[in-house]
């Protein structure tokens, strides 16, 4: 190798499991895939012990115990004892609506560290209609306080967009009564089945402006009360975020059936082949998986990118929205200033937030009936 | 809630729930883990944090450190409780 060859990785921070892509809720913006994983590929209780087991081995600190709803899978209790076993610190991530209080202690006597629940609004309709699920909303409420009653950290998560920003004073309110920790205030992210919806999602300039004002004001009234983690959204960003912390750099993603992926998004690239934790060891994968190496560290950026400053700061952004909206994802990510699709990623949200639809094309078990061609 | 813990020579100073302190193999690095965050304490920091067990006061930790490491109690003392203030303000530790 040559004197430029790239160090070899470091280990992991965190491992996101998707355990399943089975969940009672609809909501449109879902992270997973919209070809879903049905239940009979899913790898077994056996196989994800093993990729635990591997993960730890090989570095990794937190687990994040995801899905689809995690809950549904009857052998948590294994997968959480097990992790916490080994030394992994284990989130769970869930809508809240399946667990009651004698499995949710199950899951605390196994050894689970801390919970990150999603809220869809404040408001009870608004809520259970973006989740595509009537009663949900009250059953997380009921939930989070079975999680606070049994001294479980909790993180809300609350994805935000046109339809639920006008909302966001309300759902720091509610997280801070509902006795949570920690606040995510998510924007959508437009891939997958929220490319179908952004018709319905994308925010207006003005709701954004009043965002950042309304996170900045909490943040200083709740310091030592609730931390506020908050993400510009990227369309209406001058700089891209470091997306993932830099492509397979600190975060793998396991899918349902196993595939080991950089981000949870990176199936939408063509030409990338994933392996899967059912063919080739997990570190040989994180080491050496063409897909990993391919947008790795900086040699592969092009233009502005390859001599910007930031480009150990950002490492050029998100590859999947440099696919969706510039068309390859090899180019820089469209959210920042330099790149020249920037003003491109901009007018489509004006035009989206101008479309002003209210109805969803929910998340289910199929292909999006109008699956929106950037 | 929202009242912010104060260390003090007789506080008794904890990881809080959903924190945890362990030493890391493959970073060869002692680690503190909360929800989506990782830190490693320096070397000072990690003497004192192994001596942090939910029964200890901060006093009977800084008379530990002093005989361990011959050096004046008092300096010890206003070292510790700076360090474990600075953690306790991050929401690491309870008392």
């Amino acid at each position: 190798m040559n004197a430029l060859a790239p160090r070899p990785p470091a280990p992991p921070l965190g491992m996101l499991c998707e355990l399943t892509h089975r969940c009672p809720l609809q909501c449109p913006y879902c992270s997973n895939p919209v070809a879903l994983e049905r239940s009979h590929g899913e790898l077994s209780t056996e196989e994800w012990l093993h990729v635990l087991s591997q993960a730890r081995a090989m570095g990794v600190i937190h687990l994040h115990l995801s899905g689809g709803e995690p809950t549904v899978r009857r052998d948590l209790e294994v997968l959480i004892h097990h992790a916490a076993s080994i030394g992994l610190y284990t989130n769970l991530i869930t809508a809240g609506v399946l667990l009651d209080r004698a499995r949710l202690e199950r899951l605390v006597q196994a050894g689970l560290d801390h919970v990150q629940l999603s809220l869809q609004a404040a408001e009870p309709g608004l809520a259970d209609r973006i989740a595509g699920y009537p009663g949900g909303h009250a059953r997380k409420l009921a939930f989070a306080e079975m999680v606070t009653a049994l001294d479980l950290p909790l993180t809300i998560n609350a994805v935000m967009h046109r339809q639920n920003l006008d909302q966001l004073p309300a759902m720091i309110d509610l997280a801070v009564g509902l006795g949570a920790r920690r606040l995510e205030v998510a924007s959508v992210q437009y891939y997958g089945w929220a490319i179908a919806n952004r018709g319905a999602l994308m925010p207006g300039s003005d709701q954004l402006e009043a965002l950042s004002g309304t996170v900045a004001a909490a943040r200083e009234r709740l310091k030592g009360v609730l931390t506020i983690d908050f993400v510009v959204p990227d369309y209406y960003a001058r700089r891209p975020k470091p997306c993932m912390g830099g492509w397979a750099r600190q975060f793998l993603n396991v899918t349902p059936t196993g595939k080991v992926l950089p981000c949870h998004a990176a199936e939408t690239i063509p030409g990338l082949v994933f392996d899967t934790v059912r063919e080739r060891p997990l570190a040989e994968i994180w080491h050496h998986s063409a897909a990993f190496n391919r947008f790795r560290g900086t040699a592969w950026m092009p233009e502005p990118c390859q001599s910007c400053d930031l480009r150990e700061v950002d490492w050029g952004g998100c590859r999947c929205q440099a696919l969706a909206v510039a068309g390859d994802a090899a180019l820089t990510d469209p959210a920042c200033e330099l790149s020249p699709h920037h003003d491109r990623l901009r007018s489509l949200a004006e035009a989206d937030s101008a479309a002003g639809l209210s109805e969803f094309n929910y998340r289910r078990f199929r292909k999006p009936a109008a699956a929106d061609v950037v | 809630m929202g009242e912010r813990i104060l260390i003090l020579e007789a506080a008794v100073p904890r990881f809080r729930r959903g924190v945890r302190f362990r030493f890391d193999q493959a970073r060869d690095q002692w680690l503190i883990v909360a929800p989506e965050r990782v830190s490693m304490p320096n070397q000072t920091a990690v003497e004192v944090l192994k001596l942090v067990d939910g029964a200890a006061s901060v006093g009977v930790i800084a008379d530990g450190l002093a005989e361990r490491f011959q050096a004046p109690r008092e300096l010890i003392l206003s070292d510790v409780i700076a360090m474990l203030q600075d953690l306790a303000d991050k929401g690491v530790l309870a008392a």
